[in-house]
């Protein structure tokens, strides 16, 4: 008698069970990417050499955190929440007249302009570092707040939005050419001055 | 006798199961295409703090990890400085950061290594004096690019946490 079916079927009931011990091995043994963090530059160990550059005091916000993780901000205690809101004040206080998109308070006392503003971070050994990630995070934040603000008022659209695509390699390169000039004039409006200087030992 | 027979053969038609491997094999895809297989040993613990406003890393092959953190008690070191640095695979002392940070720069492709940047890995509980060591030992080797690597989250949440 002549075979009428061709090759006897696989039985594939088990696919689903294999498919799962697949499944239940890469679930074990990866782990999903969470690499983000805050970039800084650290400074050439070698200090050029013009180091006579003379800051005037009101052109520096110092920030102290002592071992307990209080903050020391221009001479006074001050709460971790309001950090932020006491750097945009010092950045965009404008106090010389000459930045026209600052929208501070214009105090004489306070930083002449975004330009010449630096913020000064100081820690203590034995602060903890997730205090001082906080304060970073919280400093930075300022600055991309004020950039957001001028990406809004002169592209519409936030700057770390378009930096991250800027920055991104996925970008088409006419796309990333087109926000290299935007995202390098925000930058300039508030340039990130942030020094931190040598740790205080005791 | 009960009006409703149990045995009845024309109750219910069976649920085909034949796609479920399709199903199964879409998740499988999925999770190898999102993580990443951990391709080192931790020696430390690495409870990594949280921020906001992250920037995202570069892709692997042209950053050097540093972990920085207590001993964590499954690796098999008896010596009682409380908090290690881990490049690679090893636990190093501070005045050897500079030396395994070159040598895992080396191993980085030519043209990629002026992109190269350090990303630290350093646990919340660790205190700044360690980071700070370890940010001059870097200066000393010339690697400036860092990245503090952080789990994006509220940064508040940081200061709870003891």
């Amino acid at each position: 008698m002549p075979r009428r079916k061709g090759a006897p079927e696989v039985n594939a009931g088990s696919m689903a069970d294999i498919a799962f011990l697949l499944l239940i091995f890469f679930l074990v043994t990866t782990t999903i990417e969470t690499d983000a963090g805050l970039d800084r530059m650290l400074p050439p160990a070698e200090p050029p050499e013009d180091v006579d550059v003379v800051i005037k005091q009101k052109n520096i916000f110092t920030v102290n955190i002592n071992r307990n993780g209080q903050l020391l901000v221009e001479e006074e205690i001050l709460d971790i929440k309001n950090l932020r809101k006491e750097a945009i004040a010092f950045l965009d206080n404008g106090g010389d007249g000459s930045c026209n998109y600052c929208k501070g308070r214009k105090d004489a006392s306070s930083s002449d302009n975004p330009e010449k503003a630096i913020i000064s971070l100081k820690n203590d050994r034995e602060t903890k570092y997730s205090t001082y990630i906080t304060v970073q995070n919280e400093l930075v934040g300022a600055y991309n707040d004020l950039r957001n603000r001028e990406a809004q008022r002169l592209y519409g659209r936030d700057f770390t939005e378009m930096e991250a695509k800027y920055l991104n390699p996925e970008t088409p390169s006419a796309e990333r050419d087109d926000l290299k000039p935007k995202v390098k004039r925000i930058q300039e409006l508030f340039p990130q001055k942030l020094s931190e200087a040598e740790t205080s030992v005791n | 006798m009960s009006p409703i027979k149990r045995n009845n053969p024309t109750r219910l038609p069976a649920i085909s199961t034949a796609s479920l491997p399709d199903i199964v094999f879409i998740l499988l895809f999925f999770f190898m295409t999102v993580t990443t297989i951990k391709n080192q040993n931790l020696l430390v613990e690495n409870q990594l703090p949280m921020a906001s406003e992250v920037d995202k890393l570069d892709k692997t092959d042209r950053i050097i990890e540093i972990f920085v953190g207590p001993v964590s008690p499954n690796s098999y070191e008896v010596d009682n400085a409380p908090v290690k640095i881990q490049i690679e695979d090893r636990l190093v002392a501070i005045n050897e950061v500079g030396y395994y940070s070159l040598k895992a720069l080396g191993a980085i492709p030519e043209h990629l290594k002026k992109s190269a940047m350090v990303s630290i890995k350093a646990d919340n509980k660790v205190k700044m004096g360690i980071i700070t060591d370890l940010k001059k030992e870097l200066q000393k080797v010339n690697l400036l690019k860092i990245n503090y690597t952080t789990v994006e989250g509220n940064v508040f949440k940081n200061m709870e946490l003891k």
